[in-house]
């Protein structure tokens, strides 16, 4: 940096004087062919891996074997149980899941805010599980639902509640699916409160001491809303990552039992990879590109709003 | 006041207790895979302070599978698509934030469109591509569709936009070219962004798991998280010290690299969600 501008401030003028084309200067590309060369390379591969396998996808799922325009494909996707069911699976994982790991972070948030003792250490529990691949953690509370022995059973068993097959029973699978999720997930909305938090001016509490509220009576009427871009923030992305990560199924249930804890990305895998039907497929990535794009749509729609009444 | 303070030290002490109850249940599912796997069978459940501590676990999950060449397929994986994704990245983002030429926003929001539809939703049409390529069953195959980065665009298009003109100009005069100018002033200016980018996109590729799956079979090629699925399902039911021994070998790594880059870990988490 500094080598570069050094010379330049020293002798300007003899820089701008001699102005005589250097071999450089002469054989410069004009700037928008050099930009095209600077974009081409990752172009080239965002429009074979992104746009291209989309556009095939909306192409295949209007069309039949014989290339024949046809809505078959989106017949068959209306009268598919298992596809409702997954969509269906889908929106009660994104409830079950998302409220509360707000809740959850929010609340280790304000905790880790504050001057506890060992504060710097709770942050990095809390934080951990973010961090870890999916495939682990389920691996790990794979065993915690295992019925007779895992640590499930006996907490329930020594707190005299009913047992059951967590995993393995149609009842129970989405919500154990849920807890763990919220484990996994709490901690990294929580760095997005904590930064919110730390913006907040600390006069506004003081303000709020001295007028005599409780913490309580601050946090609701002041903290919260404060917080509201935040929220709104993470609840976006929870619900869109609850489309997209579905690593666990693979280890725990195989989307069983019966369909109860398959997702919508597990479907097409399941449809694309163990059933090899290419074209349906096809219609269900079309369906999921949909839901991901409205949801992208309605977050860009909210966080203008909130933009103007600022 | 004096009621007020005391029961302010009631009401600290209280949400102490809370913060760290919580936190034990948070550690306490990673705490005990450490247990499972520094112990023997028989102590895997048994949580008693004599229980004889072991490496033999995992010694014996080496031997079970192929470990050793998972580990260099996930270090090649994730050093190859960062590698990639900041070269294509850089010069990206650098058109998009000084050049002048038709189509710029145009192009950005086809840039963009891949933040919202990630290529994990499009594994079947990808792998159609990929077998077309002839690239199924390599590691080429796992990190291709991930090394034109939308997000590392978009992160350093914000941060080259920041550089002050000036700056161009001084280069300008010197007769650097663009690439000069990009390598020599925003390169090094942008190194922040670089390193918090270079951290999210690691721990997002070392934890990969549904692409590598689908267009991997068989050893040379398949990622930690892979192997570790398959190892899953074969010894299921099994033994849970070998299990937990597995899974703690593949989140070592990163959590080692966690515990000693903690706060740049958070941050560039915290930015990788900002966007």
């Amino acid at each position: 940096m500094s080598k570069l501008l050094a010379p330049a401030t020293r002798e300007p003028e003899t820089k701008a004087v001699t102005s005589a084309p250097t071999w450089r200067n002469r054989f410069r590309l004009p700037e928008p062919v050099v930009a095209w060369l600077m974009l081409l390379p990752g172009l080239i591969v965002l429009l074979l891996f992104t746009h291209y396998p989309v556009i095939r996808a909306v192409y295949h799922s209007f069309t039949d074997a014989g290339g024949e325009v046809t809505l078959e494909n989106y017949h068959l996707l209306a009268d598919d149980d298992v596809f409702w069911q997954v969509v269906r699976n889908n929106l009660v994982f994104a409830l079950g899941t998302v409220p509360p790991s707000i809740a959850i972070a929010l609340l280790m948030a304000v905790w880790v805010n504050r001057k506890l003792r060992g504060r710097g250490f709770l942050r990095l529990a809390y934080f951990t599980p973010a961090i870890l691949p999916m495939v682990a953690v389920a691996s790990i509370w794979l065993f915690f639902y295992t019925p007779g022995y895992g640590p499930v059973t006996t907490i329930f068993e020594a707190l005299g509640l009913p047992v059951r097959n967590w995993l393995g029973d149609p009842d129970t699978v989405m919500p154990a699916l849920i807890v763990m999720t919220i484990w996994k997930e709490a901690g990294f909305f929580m760095i997005f409160y904590l930064a919110g938090l730390q913006n907040m001016s600390v006069e506004l509490e003081e303000a709020s001491i001295l007028e005599g509220a409780s913490r309580w009576y601050h946090f609701r009427r002041v903290t919260f809303p404060l917080l509201m871009p935040t929220t709104l923030f993470v609840l976006v992305v929870a619900l869109t990552n609850s489309f997209k990560q579905v690593d666990h199924l693979f280890i725990m249930t195989d989307g069983g039992p019966n369909n109860a804890s398959s997702l919508l990305l597990y479907y097409i895998y399941q449809v694309a990879f163990q059933f090899y039907d290419l074209p349906y497929a096809a219609v269900l990535t079309v369906a999921l590109v949909v839901i991901l794009v409205g949801m992208a749509l309605a977050q860009f729609r909210l966080f203008e709003k909130r933009i103007h009444y600022r | 006041m004096k009621r007020h303070r005391a029961s302010q030290a009631v009401w600290t002490g209280v949400e102490t207790a809370g913060a760290w109850l919580l936190g034990v249940l948070w550690l306490a599912p990673l705490v005990y895979a450490f247990w499972a796997a520094l112990h023997p069978e028989q102590y895997a459940t048994d949580f008693s302070l004599t229980a004889p501590w072991t490496l033999e676990n995992f010694g014996t999950v080496l031997d079970a599978a192929p470990f050793g060449r998972y580990f260099l397929n996930t270090i090649l994986l994730v050093t190859g698509i960062l590698v990639a994704q900041l070269v294509l990245g850089t010069l990206a983002a650098y058109a998009f934030a000084r050049l002048r030429f038709r189509g710029r926003e145009l192009v950005f929001a086809l840039v963009l469109v891949q933040l919202m539809i990630v290529p994990e939703v499009l594994i079947s049409e990808n792998y159609t591509t990929m077998s077309k390529l002839g690239l199924v069953d390599t590691i080429t195959a796992i990190g291709l569709p991930y090394v034109a980065s939308a997000f590392c665009i978009f992160l350093l298009r914000q941060t080259f936009k920041s550089v002050p003109r000036e700056f161009d100009e001084a280069a300008e005069i010197e007769g650097c070219s663009h690439l000069q100018t990009l390598l020599r002033v925003y390169v090094p200016l942008a190194m922040p962004t670089y390193v918090a980018f270079g951290l999210v996109s690691v721990s997002h590729h070392w934890n990969n798991f549904l692409w590598p799956l689908v267009v991997t079979n068989s050893v040379e090629s398949r990622p930690l998280t892979v192997g570790l699925a398959i190892f899953n399902s074969t010894e299921s039911g099994i033994e849970w010290t070998l299990l937990s021994a597995a899974t703690v070998l593949i989140i070592a790594p990163l959590l080692v690299a966690f515990l000693i880059f903690q706060r740049q870990f958070v941050q560039s988490f915290m930015r990788a969600g900002i966007r």
